[in-house]
């Protein structure tokens, strides 16, 4: 049984995969949600600014964001490590989409909700964390577990950048033996069960927030 | 005007024998009962109503003779064709060439109109013409013509559904079902999604059908002086069954039943 | 096609002005792949929705794990796949169809479930006056449920065209030489990769600034009702 003998190494690729999807979503997220916050509530310069963050990194391609940051930043003197690289760059790629959702989440909220906040003369922080936020955190559930899969998947990419993650160590075992159907077949099995948990994952984190949030859910449709 | 809406042959057409048949007929969702047991029969040529309480089962009547639903017990027979395969695999479940025949004598006016909003008012009249009977272009648009030359609305052939008011959207979809020269027409509360001054040019139309032609028709609709009007037998239908019927006048002015008075009462005022 | 070719070094504006022309070559091969694969996932992911709504379960099960799994697993995993499995078979294809048909395969995930939303936004009222008018499900289909599904489906599918036309560096993997491909190369022979990466960034800003206006465009024009049919 070949097949057997590769487990080991993909498990220890894999891990490396599971590390930092979940830290490219961690720190995207509080990314997305300051370009969003930003975009919706700053003034015209931060808006600006996070218009600009956006448009960038949505308008241009991962893979070119990666290996600019790979190859070209050292040449400027900015050196990280690959696997701090790969993390940054899959960051700001999230941050990006993940503005977007929570920018339209937030113009979702009804504009009632706002006036009714001034009416209460609550200040612009107290009716951003208190109304707006706890409204549309819950309508942003689903697209942020799309995000967090479309992250998993792209972080395949790194393995161009010399990080030897799940993708990296098939191409490895693959080099050696030749053996490509077995190894890619398992490959592909196991980003298809990783995202099977991440799915799950968010299923458990929407039911949270939803619960956090504290109302039922038709009371806002 | 009856070469538009000319019979197809009726082989041996006996006057008794029913067009449509139901005997035994149970039709449930899940735990709810809606046809209990239920017996009707119409005649070629018959105007048949169906009045009585929303929620009584009468659309559902109309939907399983259009086999748009299914249902779970008993036969049921339209121009001699049972809706069940004798040797088909379930005994509701009949492919989708006996369905296809079933439906070629059968056709159906929604309470929604349903017309094809992507398509002309002339296209909406031609189309199944020509997809499904094979009709040449010309000749669909020949019969198109004649029919909505009779609905009133000739010169609206070039017209799109969401330019037409509700009533004319109506009778360019009872054009759409004669086009297909049912033997059977079906009207599911035809004038129900209508603003109210909009509801006698609708009714003015199926008025001079039931006049002027033998085609069998059954009405679902709360219009009661139509109902009186237009049929030769009205049928009160509560809690999925008949519960009287008759000729339309002793139903309208001396219905027997309690139940039938109690309805009248409340719809009359 | 490098070789003999002047760079000129002297500031990063000459520099940019000299590579300009090899990266344009690079960016018709983007642009033949995503439209390619585009049109490829259109097709297969319509195929998708339409086995998905099959009344065989088997079929409509199998076919909802096959689009579930191209879309929970990497493009450039299914790639590799493809580029070193499918030789092991005796089929051999040219790099840049390789690449085609992963972009088709991935996206046809993506496009069949936009398929199906846009099938299920048709009202039931037009399938039953369909049903009434005796017209079989595939003239249902042809005549009523695509005409009126095309308009309401363009933006979302425009938006996946703009995506893929974004995953097409990872063709360079597997020797495609596209636009990415291309600034690799310039970047060893010269041990200067900030211009040309920069280039390739801002060519694909400009595309996706100018594909999103265009479907925001497209969008406005298209009829709400449907594809008008006279």
């Amino acid at each position: 049984m070949d097949w057997l003998t590769y487990l080991p190494s993909l498990a220890q690729g894999a891990l490396v995969t599971a590390w930092i999807t979940l830290a490219s979503i961690a720190i995207g997220a509080a990314l997305a949600f300051a370009a969003g916050i930003a975009r919706v509530e700053g003034g015209r310069a931060v808006s600006t600014l996070a218009l600009c963050y956006t448009e960038v990194f949505r308008g241009t391609s991962l893979l070119v964001q990666l290996f600019w940051l790979y190859y070209a930043l050292p040449l400027v003197g900015l050196s990280f490590d690959p696997v701090t690289t790969g993390i940054v760059g899959l960051s700001l790629h999230v941050g990006a989409y993940g503005s977007e959702i929570v920018r339209g989440a937030l113009n979702a909220v009804p504009v009632a909700q706002r006036e009714a906040a001034r009416a209460l003369n609550f200040g612009r922080v107290h009716t951003l964390m208190r109304i707006c936020l706890p409204q549309a955190i819950v309508e942003m559930m689903p697209a942020f577990g799309n995000l967090a899969i479309e992250t998993l998947k792209l972080s395949s990419l790194v393995s161009l950048i010399s990080i030897a993650d799940l993708t990296f160590r098939a191409q490895s075992i693959r080099n050696i033996t030749l053996d490509s159907a077995t190894v890619y077949t398992l490959t592909l099995v196991g980003y298809f069960l990783m995202s099977l948990v991440l799915m799950l994952a968010m299923r458990l984190i929407e039911r949270m927030v939803r619960r956090g949030a504290a109302f039922p859910r038709a009371a806002h449709a | 005007m009856n070469k538009v809406l000319a019979q197809q042959p009726d082989a041996a057409s006996a006057a008794a024998a029913p067009v449509i048949e139901f005997r035994n007929v149970t039709k449930r969702f899940g735990a709810l009962t809606v046809l209990d047991d239920f017996n009707f029969a119409v005649a070629p040529g018959e105007k048949v109503t169906l009045i009585g309480p929303s929620g009584s089962g009468k659309s559902t009547v109309l939907r399983i003779l259009m086999t748009l639903e299914p249902f779970q017990e008993g036969q049921l027979t339209l121009a001699g064709i049972p809706y069940h395969e004798p040797n088909g695999k379930g005994p509701f479940r009949a492919s989708d060439r006996h369905l296809h025949q079933i439906r070629s004598h059968v056709g159906m006016v929604f309470q929604s109109f349903n017309l094809f909003p992507h398509m002309s008012v002339l296209r909406n009249v031609t189309e199944a013409p020509a997809a499904v009977l094979g009709l040449s272009r010309a000749e669909a648009e020949c019969r198109a013509i004649d029919l909505l030359r009779m609905v009133g609305l000739a010169d609206k052939k070039d017209h799109y559904p969401a330019q037409l008011s509700g009533g004319q959207q109506q009778r360019v979809a009872i054009a759409r079902a004669l086009a297909m020269r049912p033997r059977v027409l079906l009207f599911d509360e035809p004038t129900s999604a209508l603003d109210p001054q909009l509801v006698g040019e609708v009714l003015g139309v199926i008025r001079n059908l039931a006049s002027e032609h033998d085609l069998t028709m059954l009405l679902v609709t709360h219009e009661m002086r139509f109902a009186r009007e237009v049929s030769d037998r009205v049928c009160f239908f509560d809690k999925g069954r008949i519960v009287e019927e008759g000729e339309p006048e002793r139903i309208f002015t001396a219905p027997a039943e309690p139940r039938t008075r109690e309805f009248l009462q409340s719809v009359l005022g | 096609m490098m070789y003999g070719y002047a760079w000129d070094l002297t500031t990063p504006l000459t520099y940019a002005a000299s590579i300009l022309p090899i990266l344009l070559i690079g960016l018709t091969v983007t642009l033949q792949a995503a439209a390619a694969g585009f049109a490829l996932a259109l097709v297969l992911g319509l195929v998708f929705a339409l086995l998905r709504r099959s009344r065989i379960k088997a079929v409509a099960l199998t076919t909802a794990f096959v689009v579930e799994f191209l879309r929970d697993t990497p493009l450039l995993v299914q790639l590799f796949f493809l580029y070193y499995v499918l030789p092991d078979y005796g089929i051999t294809l040219p790099a840049f169809l390789t690449g085609v048909i992963a972009l088709g395969l991935q996206y046809s995930a993506y496009t069949s479930e936009v398929y199906r939303g846009g099938i299920e936004a048709i009202p039931r009222g037009q399938w039953e006056a369909a049903t009434a008018l005796n017209m079989t499900r595939w003239q249902t289909y042809r005549d009523i449920v695509i005409p009126q599904m095309v308009p309401r489906i363009v933006p979302t599918m425009g938006n996946y065209l703009v995506a893929m036309l974004k995953e097409t560096p990872v063709l360079s993997v597997v020797t495609v030489l596209e636009m990415l491909g291309l600034a690799n190369m310039i970047g060893e022979r010269t041990f200067e990769y900030l211009v040309p990466l920069s280039m390739v960034g801002i060519i694909f800003l400009l595309l996706t600034l100018i594909c999103s206006a265009g479907i925001h465009r497209l969008e406005k024009v298209l009829p709400k009702a449907g594809i008008p049919l006279r």
